[in-house]
């Protein structure tokens, strides 16, 4: 089965998330008062060819993330493989 | 004059640029399709406003990668001017060739407003004469919200390189009410989320945007 890797990429602490702060009020406004906070991110699957080479996989998807799939400057982003 | 307008798909502004550059201006416009390099003899390049990419991803990120930004990159970097209007200004972000980021807005509603920026800091290519001037043009967008981290918003505002500023607030959210930044070796490059070319024109009921390209035009 082909291999993926799972990017979670996600506002950084600090940086205000208007989104998710919007969707905490309405979880709170549905009775769900136990919510403190609510922050969105994104969730991307990157499928990897059959026969990729395993060695530097990471480091590639790593490259991927700061070169194009998050924005460092706000975002951070965790790799699953 | 010269100047060179970019189409990217998604691009919508990139018409009223040519028309206010070529008609009411009077200076030579030229459509450079995304994929196509730069034609030799520019005197300027105007990234317009629009949907590039459909705004997939994030706004500006996927346009950075299109064959000519590797030209309006060298081009930028050797000193010529640049200027970035709205979807222009995130493309500029994305492609590092001015810091931070333009975010969601902070009420997370698309703004179709006239707003009143001052133009500040140092002068830029469309700058011009124009220090402490306020003028007035329409914002249009959903991602206006501009943000850097402390460090390089001191930068930024120690070096003059902060050149367009809300009157009043931001409307958007904005870090320190910006409405556009320089950069560049020569501040040549400039960013500006509010739209100069759709307030060019008396039949528009405003022209101080065309005070922007005047300034471009020399």
């Amino acid at each position: 089965m082909a291999k993926m890797a799972k990017v979670f990429v996600t506002l950084k602490r600090g940086v205000l998330d208007p989104q998710g702060s919007a969707v905490a009020r309405s979880l709170r406004s549905l009775g769900y008062e136990e919510v403190a906070d609510v922050r969105l991110g994104k969730y991307i699957e990157v499928s990897l060819r059959d026969g990729a080479s395993n060695e530097d996989e990471r480091k590639r998807i790593d490259e991927m993330c700061k070169r194009l799939l998050a924005n460092t400057v706000i975002e951070d982003y965790r790799i699953e493989l | 004059m010269r100047i060179g307008i970019v189409t990217f798909p998604g691009s919508n502004c990139d018409h009223d640029v040519y028309h206010v550059v070529k008609h009411t201006c009077g200076a030579e416009a030229r459509y450079v399709w995304h994929k196509d390099r730069l034609p030799a003899g520019m005197d300027a390049v105007v990234l317009p406003g629009g949907f590039s990419y459909g705004d997939y991803l994030r706004c500006g990120a996927l346009a950075r990668f299109s064959p000519v930004m590797e030209d309006v990159v060298a081009f930028a970097k050797s000193g010529g001017p640049v200027l970035g209007i709205c979807n222009g200004f995130q493309i500029l972000c994305e492609s590092g060739l001015l810091p931070g980021v333009l975010m969601r807005n902070s009420s997370l509603k698309f703004l179709c407003q006239d707003v009143l920026i001052e133009v500040q800091g140092k002068e830029t290519p469309v700058t011009r004469s124009l220090s402490g001037e306020r003028l007035r043009m329409p914002v249009a967008h959903a991602e206006g919200n501009y943000f850097a981290d402390g460090g390089t918003l001191d930068r930024l505002e120690g070096e003059g390189l902060v050149v367009f500023r809300y009157v009043g607030g931001a409307p958007n959210g904005s870090s320190r009410d910006i409405a556009g930044i320089a950069g560049g070796p020569r501040r040549n490059v400039v960013g500006l989320m509010p739209h100069p070319e759709r307030a060019s024109e008396v039949v528009l009921g405003c022209q101080d945007g065309r005070r922007l390209f005047e300034s471009l035009l020399g």
